[in-house]
């Protein structure tokens, strides 16, 4: 059982780290798609999106 | 390194979790995880976030997406992330941040953190005490048919070949079908029971095997939020390998932070099978 060392696999802390974990302020959306890379679709960055938390990126939404 | 980095109002800041603001003693005293500023809190009100001033050379948006999309930095920065937040987690309630969560400005990470603030606090007092185990169950390949299968042996195969290749290849998928329902019906009956020990579950979608090289098919991947008092009942109710039917294969993760469940019921409802 690994719980905090290096012998965890990828495959579940990105299980984790792609679904699990707050977003703030935003539809960050992450997805591995069935291609042979890792493909991940970063609409928007986090914390860029609710008006009511102003983005910290100056570049407007694309 | 920080001394002498200029941590103006554009300095981008990597946030890896959230605790609250008086756990000052849980900051880890560690390298920086991502070749940074090293870790450091930036509190707003009542919560603080373990944050690290980053190179905006690779985590301004457009690098980070690129970056994102190569497996080896993924890599990285997950362990790195991960890294963080179980040390944290080790220390006091921690609620973690998604993957690349990046706010520009010490403003933007106090911005952050005020935009969020009531669900940051249901989360804390929710996941005190608690940790995520996840249990995958992976279906493999049913036995091969007596008589050396199906394989080399086409429709060509001697007399009457064509029929029985036939026949045998039905049968063979017969037996595939039922192999495939008993799994999913072993899944549904596991994912029930352990629900009765968890505070919560989370399915996630099965693993892509290009990644976790795992055989067989992948069958249940949930994450249960279980509370320390019931952590041995939890575990207990987890089937030992000869408990479960044959070409079965049970994996048990954790304990982890509880990356799945940072999200409160009335947001992202944990799929229920």
């Amino acid at each position: 059982m690994t719980g905090d060392d290096g012998g965890i696999a990828l495959v579940d802390l990105l299980d984790r780290l792609l679904a699990g974990g707050v977003v703030l302020a935003g539809d960050l959306t992450l997805r591995i798609a069935d291609v042979d890379l890792v493909r991940i679709d970063l609409k928007a960055l986090v914390s860029s999106v609710d008006d009511a938390v102003p983005s910290p990126w100056k570049q407007v939404e694309p | 390194m920080t001394e002498d980095r200029p941590l103006d109002g554009d300095t981008l800041f990597y946030v890896y979790t959230v605790i609250e603001a008086s756990a000052t003693d849980a900051l880890p005293d560690m390298p920086p995880p991502l070749g940074g500023g090293g870790l450091r809190l930036v509190s707003a009100g009542r919560h603080a976030a373990v944050v690290e001033a980053v190179d905006a050379l690779h985590f301004e948006e457009e690098p980070l997406r690129g970056h994102l999309e190569d497996l080896e930095w993924l890599s990285a920065v997950a362990r790195a992330h991960h890294g963080v937040v179980a040390a944290v987690g080790g220390a006091t309630t921690t609620v973690p941040m998604r993957l690349a969560t990046v706010c520009r400005g010490e403003e933007g990470v106090r911005r952050l953190l005020a935009g969020a603030d009531e669900r940051i606090a249901e989360a804390l007092v929710r996941l005190a005490g608690a940790q995520e185990w996840g249990v995958k169950l992976y279906a493999g390949q049913p036995p091969e048919p007596p008589g050396g299968g199906t394989v080399g042996g086409g429709p060509a195969a001697g007399a009457g070949g064509g029929r029985d290749y036939l026949r045998r290849r039905l049968k063979d998928r017969d037996v595939r079908e039922a192999s495939r329902t008993r799994a999913a019906r072993t899944a549904r009956d596991l994912h029930r029971e352990l629900s009765r020990h968890a505070a919560a579950a989370v399915l996630h979608p099965p693993q892509d095997r290009r990644l976790s090289r795992a055989e067989g098919l992948h069958v249940l991947n949930a994450a249960y939020l279980v509370p320390a008092a019931g952590r041995e009942a939890f575990l207990d109710a987890v089937p030992p390998p000869d408990a479960l039917d044959a070409g079965l294969r049970l994996e048990v993760t954790g304990p982890w932070v509880p990356y799945s469940f940072t999200a409160g019921a009335d947001e992202e409802a944990g799929a229920a099978l």
